[in-house]
């Protein structure tokens, strides 16, 4: 088991380099005031915002124990947590692991 | 080589409101205790964030080893959720490029693409000269890097302590600070759009394929946006 172990952490690391490789080699030849550049970069705002979407909406793991709603009020309430709080990152994260972990022991 | 000056000024980019550190800890925590319970050693588990370091790659890597899939299998389906990996090296690369840096830093550096230094990249290459940023970049890689691998051995010693709660809490963490990164992103007509359309088009994808959903989506997305946004001068 230790051997293959090892051998899954190459494997998923290798399929992981690969994209970020191939994206380097590409880059080389792409400038960053191109058509082609502003593309990609949409590109990786929208499959960002795609990734992150599903994660919330239709989660993998533990958070898919918490009922569709619950993840939408802590998601909303933590955005306008960051604007109230001019933008800060710490707040919202925070807020958001306390707020779920009481929700979900106490209802 | 590499300038110690920039170097530190990213480095320092886990520091302060900003910081990526409490969202990166929480979720590479539940990785650490995750991979515990899968039987992996903690030399293991730092190895594999040491060598992969991107969030949904080592969760697909685990279930996939759970149900027993074979090597081509995790191949595969590690490539599909981490693919969104080559648009965003593109996006951020050419900004970086500069004829008196060596190759060698962006082959190298390319390992630290991840979502929240890539976020955080994007948020401050601006401040950077162009000769610089790849110093700087490799700063920013280094520090949530080694915050990714120091809390994978927190989660691996600790997850005794966790019980369901706590790993639900630790769970929102990630997706809460990624969408507060993306919010405060949306600065152009073009990226916000890109925003908004992946957001929906990517669940709604997920009727069609689980699987393909987020590089389908992602792809319609961007270039309706691209499109649109081109059209109307950004």
């Amino acid at each position: 088991m230790a051997s293959n172990i090892l051998i899954v952490i190459f494997v998923t690391s290798l399929a992981t380099y690969l994209s970020r490789f191939l994206g380097v080699v590409s880059s080389e030849k792409i400038k960053e005031t191109s058509k082609m550049f502003r593309w990609f970069n949409c590109l990786a705002y929208s499959t960002l915002a795609a990734l992150i979407a599903r994660i919330v909406i239709f989660p993998l793991g533990s958070l898919a124990e918490v009922d569709l709603s619950v993840r939408i009020f802590v998601v909303s309430l933590c955005i306008i947590i960051f604007f109230l709080t001019k933008k800060n990152l710490v707040y919202p994260t925070i807020f958001s692991a306390i707020i779920l972990s009481l929700i979900t022991s106490f209802v | 080589m590499i300038s110690s000056k920039y170097f530190l000024k990213g480095f320092s980019a886990i520091k302060g409101v900003g910081s990526p550190a409490i969202a990166l800890g929480a979720s590479f925590i539940a990785i650490g205790a995750l991979l515990k319970n899968l039987g992996f050693t903690i030399q293991q588990s730092i190895f594999s964030t040491f060598l992969t370091y991107a969030l949904p790659g080592s969760l697909v890597m685990a279930e996939s080893m759970l149900i027993g899939a074979s090597l081509i299998n995790i191949f595969l389906a590690v490539w599909l959720v981490n693919a969104r990996l080559y648009p965003m090296t593109v996006a951020l690369m050419p900004l970086l490029m500069h004829r008196d840096q060596p190759r060698w830093k962006y082959y190298l550096s390319c390992h630290f693409i991840a979502v929240s230094s890539w976020l955080i990249m994007k948020d401050n290459y601006e401040n950077i000269e162009k000769e610089n940023r790849i110093d700087f970049w490799i700063g920013i890689g280094v520090a949530t890097w080694s915050v990714a691998i120091f809390s994978t051995i927190i989660g691996y010693v600790a997850s005794d302590f966790f019980n369901k709660d706590i790993l639900i809490g630790l769970a929102i963490i990630n997706p809460i600070y990624f969408i507060c990164m993306m919010v405060g992103a949306m600065k152009t007509f073009q990226i916000s759009l890109s925003v908004i359309l992946g957001a929906t088009l990517g669940p709604i994808f997920y009727f069609l394929s689980a699987e393909w959903c987020i590089l389908f989506g992602g792809f319609t997305a961007g270039t309706i946006a691209f499109l649109i946004g081109e059209k109307n001068g950004k």
